[in-house]
């Protein structure tokens, strides 16, 4: 990748974390952590990897995401919303009754949403599936799949994982998203976590690891996820729950919740500077 | 009396007629093809057809996925695990969304048989009942599992839930039946009491009715195969027509057929009497289908001695 590009990425992915927190706002329980965490992957998704085109959401050999972690749509909401799918003044409608921006993705209400998640555990058969489609349909397009690593806790992920390698899911690309903290705590406070790139190996995955905030680690596994066609791939991406923003990274006590008028303000005090600061290197 | 068919069997075999006639319906089954009798699809469409594993929750994801992408999922296992062990699948991903995924339940209600509690789905009519956009079909016999399994493609976008079960039943529709959803089809006709039926119960409540008219009591029966949307008109003109209606299914009283009945005959009735007949708050056991229907009172002789109490026959 050029240079060039490879800085335009991380300009957006900043534009979208800046997004996130302003259509979360102040005074509401919000899933900052999750959405800003998986920020980069999102931004990768949408504006480096998958064919879409943002006139025809509905175009049926478009390239697929599915938001396993339905709980950090918001991510997948302004990534839409940048692309000019839905429109970016109703971003801050976010989970307001009335508005098609559900606090959980809504497939039937947002075009560009492709399937319901919220329920833990659920959006890889639901990825498999859509990519079973492309075959028995003889379409050619790829399916991505976002997962929590605590919701990798959930025993259907692991039917999920069998069910894809069994079928040689080569169109099918999962990644964690391991910012290392569920809801409560970490996640290897309540199951044994490790070694998890062995178990998806073991589970006739392709496996790689990488830092889930390093655009141009997390470009290169999308393409060799691509290139692997007989078997699904496995990108474990490393993250930061709450990255970007100083005060939160790393606190589960952020994984839902409000932020006062003053934490929002210092919120996207850092995230301008920081989107600033990618705009002036640019030039 | 015609030849005793299973609805399973009927339905195995229409499954083929409808993956003929649509190229987009496959089939999902986990590990049940030969009891499912989906083993018949599989031979003739096999890239059309998954047998996901022991893997329910996996196996509704997958089809909720493949109906999001223009496939027609038929989905496939044993009614209680579909429809319990799947619920939150169900819900979220299939009627949440309103998409067109048909779940079929096989060895539904008592006649399951020898393996009990565990696999004896009593409360299934319930469960998909109380789901936003799910349609809920109950069919009499081979006509209408047939029917039913064609109209599931080609005449429903939406969620469909269709009940199945492995007791032979003899045909109690004419060939030339044709299933309208949401509309209960009167059978017979008598001004004393009103059999109002579903599943495998349909054929029983009509043996009833000419025990019951033996003693000259005349009965009315209604076969209500539509579960949702339920043909409240049906109900209401049985309530107008006579003073006594009798549900009678192969499952709980409460949440099914006779908990559907009831809420129309709460809100909008006119003072009918009401009596549900089928397992009262119970789990299943083992046993054959014959004693398990005999020990819940579900056999003609036993509905017709109870009734003909009520007018002193």
């Amino acid at each position: 990748m050029e240079p060039g590009q490879l800085h335009e990425l991380k300009r957006r992915a900043a534009e979208l974390r800046l997004h996130v927190v302003r259509m979360m706002g102040a005074g509401k329980a919000h899933h900052f952590g999750g959405s800003l965490s998986s920020a980069d992957i999102v931004t990768a998704l949408y504006f480096y990897k998958m064919r879409y085109d943002p006139q025809n959401p509905a175009w049926p050999d478009r390239d697929r995401f599915i938001m396993s972690k339905g709980h950090c749509v918001p991510a997948q909401y302004a990534a839409l919303a940048m692309l000019g799918v839905i429109p970016l003044e109703e971003l801050p409608t976010l989970k307001e009754l009335g508005s098609r921006l559900q606090g959980h993705p809504a497939a039937h209400l947002v075009p560009g949403i492709e399937g319901c998640t919220g329920s833990l555990g659920q959006g890889l058969s639901f990825a498999n599936g859509m990519a079973l489609a492309a075959r028995i349909q003889k379409r050619n397009y790829q399916v991505y799949c976002l997962l929590g690593d605590g919701e990798t806790q959930e025993g259907q992920v692991w039917e999920a994982a069998m069910t894809a390698s069994k079928q040689c899911l080569g169109n099918l690309t999962a990644i964690i998203d391991g910012n290392g903290l569920k809801a409560m705590d970490e996640p290897s406070c309540a199951k044994l976590m490790e070694p998890m790139a062995q178990k998806w190996a073991a589970f006739g995955w392709y496996v790689r690891e990488i830092d889930g905030h390093d655009m141009d680690q997390i470009c290169q596994a999308l393409d060799w996820a691509e290139e692997n066609a007989d078997a699904p791939s496995m990108i474990i991406a490393h993250t930061v729950k709450g990255k970007g923003i100083s005060f939160i990274e790393g606190r589960p006590e952020f994984h839902n919740a409000p932020l006062t008028e003053e934490q929002l303000q210092k919120a996207i005090a850092e995230l301008e500077a920081n989107l600033r600061e990618l705009e002036e290197d640019g030039r | 009396m015609s030849e005793r068919r299973e609805t399973r069997d009927a339905y195995g075999e229409a499954l083929v007629e409808v993956g003929r006639a649509h190229p987009e319906v496959v089939v999902l089954d986990a590990d049940l093809y030969k009891s499912t009798r989906t083993v018949y699809f599989r031979d003739a469409f096999p890239e059309r057809f998954i047998d996901i594993g022991i893997a329910e929750a996996d196996m509704v994801s997958t089809a909720a996925g493949m109906a999001a992408s223009g496939l027609i999922p038929y989905c496939n296992s044993f009614a209680i695990f579909l429809t319990a062990h799947c619920y939150d699948q169900i819900r979220i991903q299939i009627a949440y969304p309103n998409l067109h995924v048909i779940l079929a339940g096989s060895s539904a209600g008592l006649t399951q048989g020898p393996d009990g509690a565990s696999h004896q789905s009593l409360e299934d009519i319930a469960l998909m009942r109380m789901l936003p956009n799910m349609r809920v079909l109950v069919p009499a016999d081979g006509v209408e599992a047939r029917a039913m399994t064609l109209a599931a493609a080609a005449k429903i976008d939406g969620p469909v839930y269709l009940r199945l079960g492995r007791y032979p039943v003899p045909d109690v529709l004419d060939k030339e039946y044709r299933f309208q959803l949401g509309k209960a089809v009167v059978l017979r006709q008598g001004p004393d009491l009103t059999l109002i039926a579903c599943g495998h119960m349909v054929n029983v409540a009509l043996q009833a009715a000419e025990l019951l008219a033996n003693r000259q009591v005349q009965a009315t029966v209604i076969n209500m195969s539509t579960i949702k949307p339920l043909d409240r008109e049906a109900v209401l003109w049985a309530m107008n027509a006579t003073p006594l209606v009798v549900t009678i299914e192969e499952h709980s009283i409460l949440g099914g057929l006779g908990g559907a009945v009831a809420e129309v005959m709460a809100e909008d009735g006119y003072g009918a009497r009401l009596i549900r007949l089928g397992t009262r708050d119970v789990f299943g056991e083992s046993g054959t289908a014959d004693e398990l229907l005999e020990k819940h009172g579900l056999t003609p002789v036993a509905i017709a001695e109870r009734l003909r109490h009520q007018f002193g026959r």
